[in-house]
């Protein structure tokens, strides 16, 4: 039982992060209906970023109080990675919308790669450790065993990237029910031409999507670098692949399927590593993938989509 | 530009005209108003650079290195100012000569799309394929200091030429994106190692053997995708892809695992083995022993599997199940109304590219003589696909011209060693190697979406041949 807890609160950390990456597959499949299959990578460049701000805050500057470091790294590391998220979208999807649909997913495992031996290229190809930041956590239980004594801990680490995932979920669900960019948004999904025609204007609508998605996954890679301590040029092609399929089981193109995806994924992993075999555990959610695609195309809070000849 | 009209139908979404026009009217007039002005151009170029010191500046800028004692963080203010430098006088270069100026440079480059007449094409066609029968002949008269790395070299474009033809069934012909394709290479390359570690197979037996047991694998991954489409099947196929590597990586017992399989076979010339000495290749036919008859050997089987894919691809286009997989392509529910049956035709597109995939497979096994799961990661895949979209869908010449373009060119920056000394000698060209690879896919895909050679012939002809235009065809779109 206290095996099963502790495994749960991993879980769900775990999908936490991976909810968050989940939001940007999930909204620019909704609005322009393609895989941007280097949003994994802008994923890794938001930990980079973070650690680099996280660095010259903490070395160069002498900044020693922890929250506040925390909060700008978040700020700064946001503002930075959502630029890389704009300039990809700009670069090579922009120019080929309206092109039959293959090109812009070659376009994105292109610029995938390019972000990827770039980031190598930069900043090398070995880890980057970084010692744990923020220690200590709360003891939820106590057990024992015949192997001993089990506690249950959740680790401020785990309570804060919890935490976070739920303000800014709670935020951005604010922000696409209720401002006058959400509408947009929303409008833009249903039917881009008849958005246009209403005065709205979709290439912004579509470049703030990929600013958002963008936003997000940084958050999810300062929590990544936080949580694991350790990043390298490779995290985001994994992590993108999982993200993705939470995006899928939770049916793309809504936004609390996106999270609840993410949730179930992390758990689904958690849970098997804990009692089956960690070697396999990356076989578990691509399997995963491929039986909710086969048995429920449009996943669990999706809309089934309709063939029309 | 009527046909561009018939496939984008989201092109003039955006109301470019009219904001732009709405913009003008709120802004006082200036000169930089005109687009093509200078200043516009010096303004435009600008803002790109400003852009690029942004995403520069903490990975060009700053850099972190492992250090005792934690991270180690170095500021590198040259290159990134460098760095800045180079995008705002690249992007202002190509402001004035190309993008906003009356008179492009490039003018003139733009003949046609992918308009090559009949008679050029089928003579490029037939003058490649003498070239490449002759070609380790060539490298050996004319370079012979350097023949056996450019026989290597060919080996390996020829091979990347077959898999693009393999794969090229699957989704230039049938419509069916398959990102997982390397899935069936390294069915093919284990199948015959694991044949010849605990069966002692040779090469030749194997071959087939492993070419069959890459099409039932198409057959068995292929049968659960049936009803996916477009991209959800190419992400699935991706996910199987892994599955293969990291069920490889781990069964340790069977495959060994991380460490790959050593001393696989070489094959023979009808079962002379091409070795030094008594009873070898050279031997039997009394000539010098020479390394480099190894070399020849393996390309000329390279090219004989390859020239059998396209000959078997083109063959197969015109029978009934090669008209089926087109027509699949193009549109799937006009398909199943006509009584195509839509599952068959999928596993036997699945099937036969996943066979030649296998044989490739083989071939690369048998070639490097040791295989590791490292070799079929998703990267594989991905350039293998990036070879057939880069070469126009459905094109066999296509995915010649791409692999030579991006294998060969890649490959040739490992012997562009004078740049060091432009440079300093930190800098190596080969680390670039990938992320050119990338920008190169990138920037194709933007000029030509359709690919290199984006003209199709039809498959069936009614009286008289016509080309058709890449922009009437809804290709690969699985549907």
């Amino acid at each position: 039982m206290e095996y099963f807890v502790q495994q749960l609160i991993n879980g769900l950390t775990l999908g936490s992060i991976y909810g968050l990456i989940a939001i940007g597959y999930t909204m620019v499949y909704g609005i322009i209906g393609m895989i941007n299959f280097a949003h994994g990578d802008i994923f890794m460049i938001g930990s980079f970023i973070a650690l680099a701000v996280f660095l010259i805050l903490t070395t160069v500057l002498g900044f020693t109080f922890l929250p506040v470091v925390l909060l700008i790294v978040l700020i700064i590391s946001m503002f930075f990675t959502a630029a890389w998220g704009w300039t990809v979208e700009r670069l090579a999807y922009r120019p080929l919308r309206g092109s039959f649909r293959l090109a812009p997913l070659i376009t994105a495992i292109g610029m995938s790669i390019v972000l990827q031996n770039f980031v190598q290229i930069t900043q090398g190809a070995r880890v980057k450790p970084l010692p744990p930041q923020i220690q200590g956590g709360v003891t939820l239980m106590e057990g024992s065993t015949e192997a001993g004594t089990i506690v249950v801990q959740m680790s401020y680490m785990q309570m804060i990237i919890i935490l976070s995932t739920i303000v800014l979920m709670v935020g951005f669900t604010m922000l696409i029910s209720r401002t006058p960019l959400g509408r947009a948004q929303r409008a833009c999904e249903q039917d881009r031409k008849m958005a246009a025609l209403l005065g709205i204007n979709v290439d912004r609508t579509i470049s703030l999507t990929f600013v958002m998605g963008a936003a997000l996954a940084s958050v999810a890679g300062l929590m990544f670098l936080l949580l694991y301590g350790v990043i390298d040029f490779y995290i985001g092609f994994l992590a993108g692949v999982k993200a993705f399929t939470a995006a899928v089981l939770g049916g793309i193109g809504s936004l609390p399927g996106a999270m609840l995806g993410g949730l179930l994924i992390g758990l689904i992993e958690v849970f098997w590593s804990g009692y089956f075999s960690v070697e396999y555990k990356d076989v578990a959610a691509f399997s995963i993938l491929a039986i909710v695609l086969i048995f429920l195309p449009s996943g669990l809070l999706g809309q089934p989509e309709v063939e029309k000849v | 530009m009527a046909a561009s009209n018939t496939n984008a139908p989201t092109s003039d979404v955006t109301p470019v005209g009219a904001q732009a026009e709405a913009e003008a009217h709120r802004l006082p007039p200036a000169p930089a108003n005109n687009p093509h002005s200078l200043a516009a151009s010096v303004r435009d170029a600008a803002i790109a650079a400003f852009l690029a010191g942004v995403l520069g500046f903490f990975f060009i800028g700053v850099r972190t290195d492992i250090a005792p004692g934690g991270l180690d963080l170095r500021m590198r203010w040259g290159a990134w100012i460098v760095s800045i430098l180079v995008v705002f006088a690249g992007r202002l270069l190509l402001n004035i000569f190309v993008w906003k100026t009356d008179k492009p440079i490039t003018r003139r480059v733009k003949t046609g799309s992918g308009g090559m007449s009949e008679t050029v094409s089928k003579t490029l066609k037939y003058a490649l394929l003498a070239f490449a029968l002759i070609l380790p002949f060539f490298f050996t008269t004319f370079f012979p200091g350097k023949d056996r790395q450019f026989i290597d070299l060919a080996i390996l474009i020829m091979t990347y030429i077959m898999l693009g033809w393999g794969l090229n069934i699957v989704v230039g012909l049938a419509g069916l994106l398959d990102l997982g394709y390397v899935a069936f290479y390294a069915v093919g390359a284990y199948s015959f190692a694991l044949l010849a570690q605990y069966l002692d197979f040779g090469f030749w037996l194997a071959l087939p053997l492993a070419g069959l047991l890459a099409a039932t694998w198409g057959m068995i991954l292929g049968f659960p995708v049936l009803r996916l489409r477009g991209d959800y099947l190419a992400i699935v196929t991706l996910a199987f892809g892994e599955i293969i590597r990291v069920v490889l990586l781990n069964w340790y017992e069977f495959t060994k695992g991380p460490d790959g399989i050593s001393g696989i076979p070489k094959p023979t010339f009808f079962g002379l083995e091409l070795k030094r000495g008594e009873g070898g290749f050279a031997d039997f036919f009394g000539i010098a022993y020479d390394p480099i008859h190894r070399f020849i050997f393996l390309y000329y089987i390279i090219l004989a599997l390859a020239l059998i894919t396209n000959l078997v691809t083109m063959r197969l286009r015109r029978l009934p199940i090669g008209r089926a997989w087109e027509a699949l392509r193009e549109d799937e529910i006009a398909c199943r109304s006509l009584g195509i049956n839509t599952r068959n035709t999928k596993l036997t597109a699945f099937a036969i590219g996943a066979m030649f995939g296998g044989f490739a497979g083989s071939f690369f096994a048998t070639r490097q003589g040791f295989i590791s799961p490292e070799s079929f990661t998703f990267l594989e895949s991905a350039i293998i696909l990036a070879i057939v979209v880069l070469g126009g869908l459905g094109s066999q010449i296509g995915v010649v011209i791409a692999s030579v373009v991006m294998i060969g060119g890649i490959e040739l920056l490992r012997n562009l060693g004078f740049l060091q000394q432009v440079f300093g000698s930190g800098f190596d060209p080969v680390q670039y190697r990938m992320l050119i690879f990338g920008l190169a896919m990138v920037l194709i895909m933007v000029w030509k979406p359709r690919g290199l050679v984006s003209t199709r012939e039809p498959s069936a002809v009614y009286k008289e041949k016509k080309r058709i235009g890449a922009d009437m065809v809804a290709q690969g779109e699985g549907h």
